[in-house]
Protein backbone atom coordinates (compact mmCIF):
# COMPACT_ATOMS: atom_id res chain seq x y z
CA UNK A 1 0.00 0.00 0.00
CA UNK A 2 1.21 3.67 -0.95
CA UNK A 3 2.81 5.21 2.38
CA UNK A 4 1.63 8.76 2.52
CA UNK A 5 3.05 11.22 4.75
CA UNK A 6 3.26 15.01 5.96
CA UNK A 7 5.97 17.26 4.65
CA UNK A 8 4.31 20.40 5.94
CA UNK A 9 2.01 22.08 8.91
CA UNK A 10 0.28 25.12 9.53
CA UNK A 11 -1.96 26.16 12.06
CA UNK A 12 -3.55 29.09 13.19
CA UNK A 13 -5.44 28.65 16.74
CA UNK A 14 -6.31 30.09 20.10
CA UNK A 15 -2.69 29.46 21.55
CA UNK A 16 -0.40 30.66 18.52
CA UNK A 17 -0.48 32.24 15.08
CA UNK A 18 1.56 29.29 13.84
CA UNK A 19 2.10 25.71 14.27
CA UNK A 20 5.48 26.26 16.78
CA UNK A 21 3.87 28.63 19.17
CA UNK A 22 0.11 26.63 18.97
CA UNK A 23 2.23 23.76 19.93
CA UNK A 24 4.43 25.33 22.45
CA UNK A 25 2.06 26.38 24.45
CA UNK A 26 -0.03 23.56 24.50
CA UNK A 27 3.19 21.71 25.79
CA UNK A 28 3.43 24.76 28.34
CA UNK A 29 -0.03 23.95 29.62
CA UNK A 30 -2.02 27.47 28.56
CA UNK A 31 -5.15 27.87 27.88
CA UNK A 32 -6.65 29.76 24.66
CA UNK A 33 -9.78 30.26 26.45
CA UNK A 34 -10.76 34.00 27.46
CA UNK A 35 -12.92 35.88 28.17
CA UNK A 36 -15.35 37.98 24.88
CA UNK A 37 -14.92 41.84 25.17
CA UNK A 38 -17.34 42.36 22.43
CA UNK A 39 -20.16 44.83 23.29
CA UNK A 40 -22.78 41.96 21.74
CA UNK A 41 -22.07 39.62 24.64
CA UNK A 42 -23.97 42.22 27.19
CA UNK A 43 -25.94 43.57 24.04
CA UNK A 44 -27.90 40.69 23.44
CA UNK A 45 -27.30 38.58 26.98
CA UNK A 46 -25.55 35.86 25.97
CA UNK A 47 -25.31 33.33 28.55
CA UNK A 48 -21.85 32.37 27.37
CA UNK A 49 -19.69 34.84 27.84
CA UNK A 50 -16.33 33.44 26.61
CA UNK A 51 -14.91 31.67 23.72
CA UNK A 52 -11.49 30.54 22.17
CA UNK A 53 -10.50 33.37 19.87
CA UNK A 54 -7.35 33.00 17.86
CA UNK A 55 -4.38 34.72 19.39
CA UNK A 56 -3.26 36.13 16.40
CA UNK A 57 -6.17 37.82 14.30
CA UNK A 58 -6.41 37.83 10.73
CA UNK A 59 -5.76 41.41 11.07
CA UNK A 60 -2.47 41.77 12.04
CA UNK A 61 -1.34 38.80 9.30
CA UNK A 62 -3.26 39.49 5.80
CA UNK A 63 -3.44 42.71 3.88
CA UNK A 64 -6.30 44.76 4.47
CA UNK A 65 -7.74 43.64 0.92
CA UNK A 66 -7.58 40.27 1.71
CA UNK A 67 -9.75 40.53 5.05
CA UNK A 68 -12.23 42.70 3.05
CA UNK A 69 -12.52 39.81 0.55
CA UNK A 70 -12.57 36.36 2.64
CA UNK A 71 -14.97 35.61 5.43
CA UNK A 72 -13.10 35.46 8.89
CA UNK A 73 -12.79 31.27 8.08
CA UNK A 74 -11.24 31.47 4.68
CA UNK A 75 -8.67 34.28 6.23
CA UNK A 76 -7.41 32.03 9.01
CA UNK A 77 -7.61 28.82 6.21
CA UNK A 78 -5.05 31.13 3.97
CA UNK A 79 -2.77 32.11 7.26
CA UNK A 80 -2.58 28.10 8.10
CA UNK A 81 -2.14 27.00 4.27
CA UNK A 82 0.64 29.44 3.42
CA UNK A 83 2.58 28.46 6.15
CA UNK A 84 1.71 24.85 5.52
CA UNK A 85 2.89 25.83 1.91
CA UNK A 86 5.95 27.20 3.10
CA UNK A 87 6.99 24.34 5.16
CA UNK A 88 6.57 21.72 2.86
CA UNK A 89 8.97 23.51 0.76
CA UNK A 90 6.44 24.89 -1.63
CA UNK A 91 6.54 21.50 -3.99
CA UNK A 92 4.76 23.40 -6.75
CA UNK A 93 6.03 22.03 -10.41
CA UNK A 94 2.99 20.11 -11.48
CA UNK A 95 0.06 22.62 -9.86
CA UNK A 96 -2.38 20.46 -12.01
CA UNK A 97 -1.41 17.60 -9.54
CA UNK A 98 -1.83 19.24 -6.15
CA UNK A 99 -5.46 18.73 -4.86
CA UNK A 100 -7.08 20.66 -2.23
CA UNK A 101 -9.72 18.77 0.24
CA UNK A 102 -10.90 21.14 2.83
CA UNK A 103 -12.69 21.61 6.04
CA UNK A 104 -15.23 23.72 7.21
CA UNK A 105 -18.31 22.84 9.72
CA UNK A 106 -20.68 25.83 8.94
CA UNK A 107 -18.68 28.15 6.50
CA UNK A 108 -19.17 32.04 5.87
CA UNK A 109 -21.41 32.12 8.72
CA UNK A 110 -19.98 36.13 9.71
CA UNK A 111 -20.17 37.07 6.09
CA UNK A 112 -24.24 36.11 5.95
CA UNK A 113 -25.46 36.74 9.21
CA UNK A 114 -23.42 40.96 9.16
CA UNK A 115 -24.66 40.87 5.21
CA UNK A 116 -28.31 40.30 6.36
CA UNK A 117 -28.05 42.67 8.81
CA UNK A 118 -27.29 45.57 6.45
CA UNK A 119 -30.13 44.06 4.53
CA UNK A 120 -32.58 44.62 7.45
CA UNK A 121 -31.02 47.94 8.15
CA UNK A 122 -30.31 49.68 4.62
CA UNK A 123 -32.22 47.63 1.93
CA UNK A 124 -31.58 44.90 -0.61
CA UNK A 125 -29.55 48.01 -2.09
CA UNK A 126 -26.63 47.74 0.63
CA UNK A 127 -25.48 44.19 0.05
CA UNK A 128 -22.70 43.73 -1.09
CA UNK A 129 -21.28 41.81 -4.53
CA UNK A 130 -19.00 39.80 -2.68
CA UNK A 131 -21.44 38.40 -0.31
CA UNK A 132 -22.17 35.11 -2.01
CA UNK A 133 -18.34 33.73 -2.88
CA UNK A 134 -17.58 34.96 0.97
CA UNK A 135 -20.39 33.16 2.52
CA UNK A 136 -20.19 29.62 0.56
CA UNK A 137 -19.00 26.62 2.09
CA UNK A 138 -16.59 26.25 -0.41
CA UNK A 139 -14.95 29.74 -0.09
CA UNK A 140 -11.93 28.27 2.05
CA UNK A 141 -10.80 25.80 -0.53
CA UNK A 142 -10.83 28.04 -3.02
CA UNK A 143 -8.98 30.67 -1.39
CA UNK A 144 -6.39 28.28 -0.49
CA UNK A 145 -6.25 26.91 -4.26
CA UNK A 146 -6.62 30.95 -5.54
CA UNK A 147 -3.84 31.66 -3.29
CA UNK A 148 -1.44 28.90 -3.90
CA UNK A 149 -2.07 28.59 -7.46
CA UNK A 150 -3.14 24.57 -7.58
CA UNK A 151 -5.17 23.60 -10.16
CA UNK A 152 -5.74 19.89 -8.98
CA UNK A 153 -9.59 20.29 -7.47
CA UNK A 154 -10.87 21.59 -5.07
CA UNK A 155 -12.53 20.01 -2.47
CA UNK A 156 -14.96 20.94 0.71
CA UNK A 157 -15.84 18.49 3.12
CA UNK A 158 -19.16 19.14 5.42
CA UNK A 159 -19.25 17.00 8.20
CA UNK A 160 -19.49 19.10 11.38
CA UNK A 161 -17.09 18.54 13.76
CA UNK A 162 -15.56 15.30 12.14
CA UNK A 163 -15.01 17.87 8.74
CA UNK A 164 -11.11 18.43 9.60
CA UNK A 165 -10.31 14.66 10.41
CA UNK A 166 -12.51 13.35 7.23
CA UNK A 167 -10.51 16.14 5.27
CA UNK A 168 -7.53 14.01 6.15
CA UNK A 169 -9.06 10.90 5.65
CA UNK A 170 -9.76 11.92 2.13
CA UNK A 171 -6.61 13.30 1.18
CA UNK A 172 -5.03 9.48 1.79
CA UNK A 173 -7.42 8.29 -0.72
CA UNK A 174 -6.78 10.70 -2.86
CA UNK A 175 -3.01 10.35 -3.43
CA UNK A 176 -3.67 6.36 -2.91
CA UNK A 177 -5.91 6.70 -6.03
CA UNK A 178 -3.09 8.51 -7.39
CA UNK A 179 -5.29 11.54 -8.66
CA UNK A 180 -2.84 13.90 -6.69
CA UNK A 181 0.80 13.89 -6.37
CA UNK A 182 0.43 16.56 -3.10
CA UNK A 183 -2.93 17.36 -1.60
CA UNK A 184 -3.20 20.05 0.93
CA UNK A 185 -5.87 19.15 3.59
CA UNK A 186 -7.44 20.57 6.94
CA UNK A 187 -10.18 22.26 8.32
CA UNK A 188 -11.44 25.79 9.23
CA UNK A 189 -14.15 27.36 11.23
CA UNK A 190 -14.77 31.16 12.56
CA UNK A 191 -18.19 31.44 14.07
CA UNK A 192 -17.29 33.30 17.06
CA UNK A 193 -20.58 35.38 17.09
CA UNK A 194 -23.44 35.86 18.94
CA UNK A 195 -26.08 33.51 16.59
CA UNK A 196 -24.08 30.35 17.20
CA UNK A 197 -23.49 30.83 21.10
CA UNK A 198 -26.93 31.78 21.28
CA UNK A 199 -27.97 28.20 19.43
CA UNK A 200 -25.34 26.06 20.72
CA UNK A 201 -26.22 27.25 24.36
CA UNK A 202 -30.10 26.66 23.19
CA UNK A 203 -29.11 23.07 23.79
CA UNK A 204 -26.65 23.30 26.52
CA UNK A 205 -23.69 22.11 24.59
CA UNK A 206 -21.90 24.80 25.54
CA UNK A 207 -20.05 25.24 29.11
CA UNK A 208 -21.19 28.19 30.97
CA UNK A 209 -18.60 28.34 32.94
CA UNK A 210 -18.53 32.05 32.51
CA UNK A 211 -16.36 32.93 35.61
CA UNK A 212 -13.42 30.89 35.02
CA UNK A 213 -13.29 30.43 31.51
CA UNK A 214 -9.73 29.17 31.01
CA UNK A 215 -11.48 25.91 33.45
CA UNK A 216 -14.78 25.78 31.75
CA UNK A 217 -13.09 23.13 29.06
CA UNK A 218 -12.48 19.76 30.95
CA UNK A 219 -12.65 16.36 29.22
CA UNK A 220 -13.16 13.77 31.50
CA UNK A 221 -13.34 15.46 34.90
CA UNK A 222 -17.23 15.19 36.81
CA UNK A 223 -17.41 18.81 36.88
CA UNK A 224 -17.63 19.50 32.92
CA UNK A 225 -20.44 20.73 31.47
CA UNK A 226 -20.07 21.37 28.08
CA UNK A 227 -17.57 22.29 25.32
CA UNK A 228 -15.89 26.23 24.69
CA UNK A 229 -16.28 27.08 21.13
CA UNK A 230 -13.22 27.73 19.49
CA UNK A 231 -11.53 29.33 16.07
CA UNK A 232 -9.01 28.81 14.21
CA UNK A 233 -7.52 26.51 10.98
CA UNK A 234 -4.83 23.75 10.49
CA UNK A 235 -3.41 22.65 7.31
CA UNK A 236 -1.24 19.39 6.18
CA UNK A 237 0.86 18.90 3.17
CA UNK A 238 1.04 15.51 2.44
CA UNK A 239 2.15 13.53 -0.49
CA UNK A 240 3.61 9.89 -1.29
CA UNK A 241 6.59 8.96 0.22
CA UNK A 242 8.09 8.25 -3.00
CA UNK A 243 7.43 11.84 -4.12
CA UNK A 244 8.51 13.27 -0.81
CA UNK A 245 11.63 11.21 -1.26
CA UNK A 246 12.07 12.21 -4.33
CA UNK A 247 12.29 16.00 -3.83
CA UNK A 248 14.16 15.83 -0.43
CA UNK A 249 11.19 17.22 1.87
CA UNK A 250 11.55 16.26 5.32
CA UNK A 251 9.14 14.29 6.54
CA UNK A 252 6.99 15.03 10.07
CA UNK A 253 5.35 11.79 10.20
CA UNK A 254 2.91 9.20 8.33
CA UNK A 255 -1.18 9.50 7.68
CA UNK A 256 -1.08 5.80 7.80
CA UNK A 257 -4.97 5.43 6.99
CA UNK A 258 -7.84 6.59 7.97
CA UNK A 259 -12.04 5.90 7.86
CA UNK A 260 -14.82 7.83 7.96
CA UNK A 261 -18.47 5.83 9.62
CA UNK A 262 -22.03 7.05 10.01
CA UNK A 263 -23.92 6.26 13.19
CA UNK A 264 -27.85 6.77 11.47
CA UNK A 265 -28.79 6.74 15.27
CA UNK A 266 -29.75 11.15 16.11
CA UNK A 267 -28.65 14.47 14.87
CA UNK A 268 -27.14 15.40 17.93
CA UNK A 269 -26.89 12.71 20.18
CA UNK A 270 -23.94 9.99 19.90
CA UNK A 271 -24.35 6.74 19.93
CA UNK A 272 -24.07 5.75 23.21
CA UNK A 273 -23.09 2.19 22.41
CA UNK A 274 -20.13 4.19 20.75
CA UNK A 275 -20.94 1.32 17.94
CA UNK A 276 -20.44 4.06 14.89
CA UNK A 277 -17.10 5.86 16.47
CA UNK A 278 -15.51 2.25 17.16
CA UNK A 279 -16.05 1.06 14.22
CA UNK A 280 -14.20 4.42 12.40
CA UNK A 281 -11.17 3.32 14.57
CA UNK A 282 -11.31 -0.15 13.63
CA UNK A 283 -11.31 0.42 10.05
CA UNK A 284 -8.83 3.31 10.35
CA UNK A 285 -6.59 0.50 11.81
CA UNK A 286 -7.16 -1.94 8.95
CA UNK A 287 -6.96 1.06 6.74
CA UNK A 288 -3.76 2.01 8.23
CA UNK A 289 -2.09 -1.88 8.06
CA UNK A 290 -1.83 -1.46 11.96
CA UNK A 291 -3.96 -3.36 14.75
CA UNK A 292 -5.16 -1.86 18.01
CA UNK A 293 -2.33 -3.38 19.97
CA UNK A 294 -0.05 -1.55 17.80
CA UNK A 295 -1.67 2.06 19.61
CA UNK A 296 0.47 4.09 21.74
CA UNK A 297 -1.15 7.41 21.63
CA UNK A 298 -4.93 8.61 21.53
CA UNK A 299 -5.88 12.22 21.06
CA UNK A 300 -9.11 12.20 21.44
CA UNK A 301 -12.25 13.94 20.48
CA UNK A 302 -13.02 14.90 23.95
CA UNK A 303 -15.12 17.83 23.88
CA UNK A 304 -16.08 17.86 27.36
CA UNK A 305 -19.68 17.47 27.06
CA UNK A 306 -21.37 14.74 29.44
CA UNK A 307 -22.67 12.39 26.67
CA UNK A 308 -19.76 12.67 24.62
CA UNK A 309 -17.02 11.71 26.47
CA UNK A 310 -18.27 9.24 27.50
CA UNK A 311 -19.93 7.43 24.25
CA UNK A 312 -15.96 7.97 23.44
CA UNK A 313 -14.88 5.91 25.83
CA UNK A 314 -17.29 3.60 25.36
CA UNK A 315 -16.41 3.08 21.83
CA UNK A 316 -12.57 3.22 22.61
CA UNK A 317 -13.03 0.47 25.30
CA UNK A 318 -14.69 -1.88 22.06
CA UNK A 319 -11.72 -1.39 20.46
CA UNK A 320 -9.03 -1.60 23.01
CA UNK A 321 -10.54 -3.39 25.81
CA UNK A 322 -8.95 -3.13 28.97
CA UNK A 323 -5.68 -2.52 27.56
CA UNK A 324 -7.23 1.10 27.31
CA UNK A 325 -6.30 1.87 30.59
CA UNK A 326 -2.79 1.61 29.58
CA UNK A 327 -3.13 4.21 26.22
CA UNK A 328 -2.20 7.71 26.83
CA UNK A 329 -5.00 9.65 26.01
CA UNK A 330 -4.42 13.50 25.27
CA UNK A 331 -7.89 15.55 25.40
CA UNK A 332 -6.31 18.91 23.65
CA UNK A 333 -9.06 20.84 23.65
CA UNK A 334 -8.79 21.54 27.22
CA UNK A 335 -6.22 24.00 25.76
CA UNK A 336 -7.99 25.19 22.58
CA UNK A 337 -11.79 24.97 23.15
CA UNK A 338 -13.28 22.98 20.32
CA UNK A 339 -12.86 24.22 16.68
CA UNK A 340 -15.57 22.64 14.97
CA UNK A 341 -14.75 22.36 11.48
CA UNK A 342 -11.17 23.38 12.27
CA UNK A 343 -10.99 21.21 15.30
CA UNK A 344 -9.77 17.59 13.41
CA UNK A 345 -6.93 19.12 11.43
CA UNK A 346 -5.64 21.07 14.42
CA UNK A 347 -5.85 18.10 16.70
CA UNK A 348 -3.78 16.17 13.51
CA UNK A 349 -1.23 19.08 13.89
CA UNK A 350 -0.46 18.10 17.49
CA UNK A 351 -0.41 14.36 16.66
CA UNK A 352 2.42 14.74 13.61
CA UNK A 353 4.17 16.71 16.55
CA UNK A 354 3.43 14.00 19.14
CA UNK A 355 4.93 11.13 16.91
CA UNK A 356 7.49 13.35 15.76
CA UNK A 357 8.38 14.70 18.69
CA UNK A 358 7.78 11.35 20.56
CA UNK A 359 5.40 13.46 23.08
CA UNK A 360 1.63 13.37 24.78
CA UNK A 361 0.09 16.61 25.12
CA UNK A 362 -0.87 17.77 28.21
CA UNK A 363 -4.71 18.25 29.18
CA UNK A 364 -5.74 20.27 31.40
CA UNK A 365 -8.13 20.93 34.18
CA UNK A 366 -8.60 17.18 34.85
CA UNK A 367 -9.33 17.67 38.30
CA UNK A 368 -11.39 14.89 39.53
CA UNK A 369 -11.73 12.05 36.78
CA UNK A 370 -14.98 10.50 36.20
CA UNK A 371 -14.81 6.93 37.57
CA UNK A 372 -16.76 5.67 34.84
CA UNK A 373 -13.91 6.84 32.22
CA UNK A 374 -11.22 5.23 33.76
CA UNK A 375 -8.45 6.29 30.61
CA UNK A 376 -4.96 7.22 31.44
CA UNK A 377 -5.25 10.99 30.45
CA UNK A 378 -1.59 12.59 29.62
CA UNK A 379 -2.00 15.71 32.38
CA UNK A 380 1.82 16.81 32.04
CA UNK A 381 3.49 16.23 28.68
CA UNK A 382 4.80 12.62 28.82
CA UNK A 383 7.40 11.20 26.39
CA UNK A 384 6.52 8.23 24.01
CA UNK A 385 8.00 5.63 22.44
CA UNK A 386 10.40 5.65 19.32
CA UNK A 387 7.87 4.49 17.40
CA UNK A 388 4.28 5.97 17.42
CA UNK A 389 0.98 4.72 16.27
CA UNK A 390 -1.09 7.19 17.04
CA UNK A 391 -5.03 8.02 16.43
CA UNK A 392 -6.74 11.00 16.53
CA UNK A 393 -10.61 10.57 16.43
CA UNK A 394 -13.29 13.11 15.67
CA UNK A 395 -17.00 13.20 15.87
CA UNK A 396 -19.57 15.70 14.35
CA UNK A 397 -23.59 16.48 14.61
CA UNK A 398 -25.19 14.15 11.71
CA UNK A 399 -23.73 10.98 13.39
CA UNK A 400 -20.29 11.46 11.34
CA UNK A 401 -17.08 9.69 12.80
CA UNK A 402 -13.65 10.05 11.63
CA UNK A 403 -10.46 8.87 12.45
CA UNK A 404 -7.11 9.37 11.48
CA UNK A 405 -3.82 6.99 12.11
CA UNK A 406 -0.76 8.85 12.32
CA UNK A 407 2.94 7.04 12.37
CA UNK A 408 6.08 8.16 13.53
CA UNK A 409 8.69 7.72 10.68
CA UNK B 1 -25.97 68.50 1.50
CA UNK B 2 -24.22 68.56 -2.36
CA UNK B 3 -21.02 67.62 -2.44
CA UNK B 4 -18.42 69.94 -4.44
CA UNK B 5 -16.49 67.89 -7.66
CA UNK B 6 -14.02 67.46 -5.34
CA UNK B 7 -15.41 66.74 -2.38
CA UNK B 8 -17.34 63.51 -4.36
CA UNK B 9 -13.48 62.56 -6.40
CA UNK B 10 -11.95 62.76 -2.62
CA UNK B 11 -14.80 60.31 -1.71
CA UNK B 12 -14.57 58.08 -4.40
CA UNK B 13 -10.83 57.69 -4.04
CA UNK B 14 -11.15 56.55 -0.55
CA UNK B 15 -14.09 54.19 -1.56
CA UNK B 16 -12.21 52.51 -4.50
CA UNK B 17 -9.02 52.42 -1.94
CA UNK B 18 -11.06 50.27 0.76
CA UNK B 19 -12.24 48.23 -1.49
CA UNK B 20 -9.15 48.27 -3.50
CA UNK B 21 -6.22 48.84 -2.02
CA UNK B 22 -5.28 51.07 -4.98
CA UNK B 23 -3.83 54.29 -3.67
CA UNK B 24 -6.23 56.77 -3.39
CA UNK B 25 -4.20 59.42 -4.57
CA UNK B 26 -3.97 57.38 -7.87
CA UNK B 27 -8.06 57.89 -8.39
CA UNK B 28 -7.90 60.79 -10.33
CA UNK B 29 -9.84 62.32 -13.24
CA UNK B 30 -8.61 60.76 -16.77
CA UNK B 31 -8.31 57.88 -14.92
CA UNK B 32 -10.35 54.08 -16.27
CA UNK B 33 -11.09 52.17 -13.60
CA UNK B 34 -10.84 49.20 -15.70
CA UNK B 35 -7.86 49.78 -17.81
CA UNK B 36 -5.88 52.10 -15.48
CA UNK B 37 -6.62 51.29 -11.72
CA UNK B 38 -7.12 47.59 -12.56
CA UNK B 39 -10.74 47.29 -10.80
CA UNK B 40 -12.81 44.28 -11.59
CA UNK B 41 -16.93 44.13 -11.62
CA UNK B 42 -17.57 43.00 -8.57
CA UNK B 43 -15.03 45.65 -7.06
CA UNK B 44 -17.01 48.10 -9.30
CA UNK B 45 -20.36 47.19 -7.86
CA UNK B 46 -19.06 47.29 -4.20
CA UNK B 47 -17.53 51.04 -4.77
CA UNK B 48 -21.20 51.61 -6.01
CA UNK B 49 -22.93 50.32 -3.43
CA UNK B 50 -20.74 52.20 -1.17
CA UNK B 51 -20.96 55.42 -3.19
CA UNK B 52 -24.49 55.30 -3.04
CA UNK B 53 -24.72 55.52 0.64
CA UNK B 54 -21.68 58.13 0.96
CA UNK B 55 -23.22 59.85 -1.66
CA UNK B 56 -26.91 59.45 -1.00
CA UNK B 57 -27.68 58.87 -4.33
CA UNK B 58 -29.11 56.47 -6.45
CA UNK B 59 -27.17 54.57 -9.16
CA UNK B 60 -29.30 52.49 -11.68
CA UNK B 61 -27.85 49.60 -12.38
CA UNK B 62 -27.72 50.29 -16.28
CA UNK B 63 -26.16 53.45 -15.51
CA UNK B 64 -23.02 51.54 -13.63
CA UNK B 65 -21.73 50.08 -17.14
CA UNK B 66 -21.39 53.59 -18.36
CA UNK B 67 -19.30 54.76 -15.32
CA UNK B 68 -15.88 54.05 -17.34
CA UNK B 69 -13.79 56.53 -16.02
CA UNK B 70 -13.27 58.38 -12.90
CA UNK B 71 -15.03 61.88 -15.00
CA UNK B 72 -18.06 59.63 -15.55
CA UNK B 73 -18.32 58.47 -11.87
CA UNK B 74 -17.94 62.10 -10.60
CA UNK B 75 -19.69 63.96 -13.09
CA UNK B 76 -23.00 60.96 -12.57
CA UNK B 77 -22.81 61.84 -8.34
CA UNK B 78 -22.46 65.00 -8.86
CA UNK B 79 -25.49 65.38 -11.16
CA UNK B 80 -27.56 62.79 -9.31
CA UNK B 81 -26.81 65.11 -6.34
CA UNK B 82 -29.24 67.64 -7.35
Amino acid sequence: MTTIVVTGIGATSPLGGNVRDSWEALLRKESGIRPLTEEWVQTHELPVTFAGRVKVPASEVLERIEIKRLDPSAQLAVIAAREAWKDAGEPGDAKERILVDFATGIGGLNTLLDAWDVMKEKGARRVLPMTIPMLMPNAAAAAISMDLSTRGGARTCVSACASGTESIANAVDHLRQGIADVVICGGTESVVHPLPIAAFAAMHALSTRNDEPHRASRPYDVNRDGFVLGEGAAVLVLETKEHAEARGAKIYAEIAGGAVTSDAHHITAPDPEGNGAARAVLDALENAGVTAADVNHINAHATSTPVGDIAEYTALHKVFGDRIKEIPVSATKSSTGHLLGGTGALEAVFTVLAAHEKVAPPTLNLENQDENIPLDVVVEPRALPDKVVAISNSFGFGGHNAVVVIKSV
Amino acid sequence: MAHSKDEVLAGLAALVNDETGVPAESVVFGKSFADDLDIDSISMMTIVVNAEEEFGVKIPDDKVSELVTVDDAVNFIVSAQS
